[in-house]
């Protein structure tokens, strides 16, 4: 009770005694960074408003005069129809399995660069390789290599037909599409993980070991509650990128059988069918979205990111 | 010297370059044409658009949405000429030239394809169109007469009997809503009429008309007609089963001819094969009522925001004379829309006179896709129900594709 009655007040009295000078230093540094804050949400905002603006209107862009304010009635048509709950469960599904096992192996990556001993470089490069090509390459890579004509994968799995189509329906064609994105961003996943293990007191591994804590306890019971705020951060990453997927369903479907994302179905109806109206409103849900999901893994794994960035 | 750099980059000097954006079919000699119809006032530069007619016209919008001013000269398949018009995104023709883009020589088919809201906003270049393909050998041992019109039955029936196949276009995409038009307007019907009223547009397709078509595409889906790959056929894929086993009909547009005969230089088929390729009208949906053959095509349409309107103008007149279309009809088999360049010697050399007859009267006859501004969304909407055609069925696809079209088209469902 005593610790916590006082801890108000010490701050309070850093905050009296804040001199002229750093005052002067907090004010210089506000001034500097406003242009870039402007900037920022002129070019963020901006567009923002506009989607929502946009969202309330029935609009073709090839009927200009035609366009009608339907309030949010977009909105309502969106959230009842089953296209976008179907859309919206395979893009749930894409994330879950994607960042789950990139969770997995980006870790596995991560242990490998922090205790590789032997030409760290070239196995850290090697790691990283996939998340520096562009991912409508990687696409088209993992195309051809799915492909029952010219690909690889049939032959190499020994449980499937050499002629099965592995984009003719939907579940075959998802877990093609996974694979492809799970072997472009774990390396991202890795990375983020590095930075977290890092950051873990070898002090406290060496304490453990001496306590007689076996490899398995050292990784559960110190390693990974030490890692939270990093696995937080990695995961958010992800989650929200894999949400937002968009370019190997492009290249290697194009939305057929069942493989669309909600991005996808945006991206339909506004740069195929020239309907800004719906596709804002669909654009206006994706980011809602995304927020809510952001939120969630945060609450998740109660992370203060304050705390994590030792501010508090 | 900066200003030196600066002038070296600017376009001032010299004539205006235009930029003619072009589909890649028949790039060599649409690259001669940009520089023969190049002039001392300007230069034409081509500028290619991807492969695809959906791809085509998303990159058009988009520079054109953005008010692009170096679109000058653009490629339009047929269909996309109502929807950029009422954008106003195309130049519409002053009337002298619209006079002249759309006189007499004209085949009615094309010249309609250039109009919206009762302007001009396209000159015709060429016109594609559908005829049916076959073996003869296999109409033959049918006994079919195919000097007089066949209708789908006739022609679905003939080939089950007899070991042969029928080669559509059902992939979801484009070319199976040109084959559901097709077949609709060839029982006196449409997919939606009164256009103009945009999203306000009649919606006919549940209809008779749209009962007869769907009844054609049940018959050929179950029947051993059918090809293996019906669902996802495309023009390229149809093409190899003619000299197949018994052969096969097959609905395509006018390359076909062109196809075959480099087959026989390449020595993939011999010249008795070739010999034994027929060509037919457009099948009948219902039987007595003249088939309507799909239009294809391309119009050349003028930027609305072009920097050199004019000139632009004046180009386009020249990429779509009688003899630009004899040279792309000659060299790359892309059918004239012009009456006239029928008539060319060079043509005439080319093609057999009776093919040439069917290819220009198709197009007379021909039935366009819906003009409308909301073109892209009909069609999808469409595909969106027929596909796949295993499932059409007579009594209900019609009726649910009406519903869904309504609802896409009010913004009351997703596409």
């Amino acid at each position: 009770m005593t610790t916590l009655a006082e801890a108000p007040q010490r701050r309070q009295e850093r905050e009296v005694h804040v001199s002229d000078r750093a005052k002067a230093e907090t004010r210089l540094g506000q001034r500097l960074v406003a242009p870039a804050i402007i900037l920022m949400l002129v070019v963020t905002a901006f567009p923002m408003l506009r989607a929502l603006y946009l969202s309330l209107f029935n609009y073709s862009l090839t009927a200009p005069e035609d366009r009608d304010f339907v309030g949010l009635s977009n909105y309502l048509t969106a959230l009842t129809d089953p296209l976008f709950w179907k859309t919206t469960g395979v893009t749930v599904l894409y994330m879950v399995v994607t960042v789950s096992i990139e969770l997995v192996i980006g870790f596995a990556f991560a242990m490998v660069m922090h205790r590789v001993i032997f030409a760290r470089g070239v196995i850290r490069t090697s790691i990283l390789i996939p998340y520096g090509i562009i991912t409508v390459v990687s696409g088209f890579a993992w195309q051809f290599a799915f492909s029952f004509q010219n690909g690889f994968i049939n032959n190499w799995l020994p449980f499937i037909d050499s002629d099965f189509n592995w984009f003719g329906q939907t579940t075959p064609a998802v877990i093609a599409i996974c694979v492809s994105e799970i072997w472009k961003t774990t390396p991202f996943m890795s990375l983020l993980l590095l930075a977290g293990l890092a950051q873990v007191s070898e002090d406290m591994i060496e304490a453990a070991k001496v306590d007689g804590a076996t490899w398995w306890q050292r990784l559960w019971r110190v390693i990974l509650p030490n890692m939270r705020a990093a696995i937080m951060v990695a995961v958010l990453f992800r989650a929200l990128d894999a949400y937002r997927i968009f370019d190997n369903i492009f290249v290697m479907t194009a939305g057929a059988v069942n493989t669309e994302s909600i991005s996808f179905l945006t991206y339909r109806q506004t740069i195929e069918q020239f309907q800004l109206g719906i596709g804002s409103a669909l654009s206006v849900l994706l980011f809602l979205s995304v927020l809510v999901i952001a939120g969630l893994i945060v609450k998740v794994f109660r992370v203060d990111l304050a705390a994590a960035r030792q501010e508090g | 010297m900066a200003a030196t750099a600066l002038s070296a980059c600017g376009s001032d000097d010299g004539p205006p370059t235009l930029n003619w954006y072009v589909n890649p079919d028949g790039v060599d000699t649409l690259t001669a044409l940009a520089k023969s119809c190049s002039t001392d006032q300007y230069k034409i530069a081509i500028q290619l658009l991807p492969s695809g007619a959906t791809d085509q016209r998303t990159q058009l919008a988009r520079r054109l949405a953005a008010k692009d001013s170096s679109t000058d000269l653009m490629s339009l398949d047929p269909v996309f000429v109502a929807e950029f018009a009422n954008a106003n995104w195309l130049e519409q023709l002053p009337d002298d030239v619209a006079a002249k883009a759309t006189d007499d020589d004209v085949l009615s088919g094309a010249a309609e394809t250039v109009t919206w809201d009762d302007g001009v906003y396209a000159f015709p270049q060429w016109a594609n169109t559908q005829v049916l393909w076959y073996r003869k050998s296999l109409a033959e041992a049918a006994g079919l007469d195919m000097s007089q019109p066949v209708t789908w039955d006739q022609v679905i029936d003939a080939a089950a009997d007899n070991g042969g196949t029928v080669g559509v276009q059902a992939n979801k995409y484009e070319a199976y809503v040109v084959w559901i038009n097709a077949l609709i307007q060839g029982a006196g019907g449409d997919i939606i009429s009164d256009n103009e009223a945009g999203k306000d547009a009649k919606i006919d397709i549940d209809s008779d008309a749209g009962k007869d078509a769907a009844a054609v595409i049940q018959k050929l889906a179950d029947s051993k007609a059918a090809q293996p790959d019906l669902t996802t056929s495309n023009e390229g894929t149809s093409l190899g089963q003619m000299y197949a086993g018994a052969g096969e009909f097959m609905t395509n547009w006018t390359f076909v001819y062109q196809n075959y005969k480099g087959l026989v230089d390449s020595g993939d088929i011999t010249q008795d094969d070739f010999s034994d390729l027929g060509w037919a009208r457009y099948p009948a949906t219902v039987e007595g009522e003249d088939s309507r053959p799909p239009i294809g095509g391309i119009d050349i349409g003028v930027g609305a925001y072009s920097k050199h309107p004019d000139y632009a103008l004046e180009a386009a007149a020249c990429v779509t004379s009688s003899e630009a279309q004899v040279d792309l009809a000659v060299n790359e088999g892309l059918m004239p829309s012009r009456t006239s360049a029928y008539q060319d010697p060079k043509l005439t050399e080319a093609y057999p006179a009776d093919l040439l007859q069917l290819f220009s009267q198709s197009v007379e006859d021909g039935g366009p896709r819906p003009k409308s501004a909301y073109y892209a969304t009909i069609s999808a909407a469409v595909q969106s129900v027929w596909h796949s055609p295993t499932s059409v069925n007579p009594d209900t696809t019609p009726e649910k594709s009406a519903k869904f079209l309504r609802d896409v088209l009010d913004g009351k469902a997703l596409l």
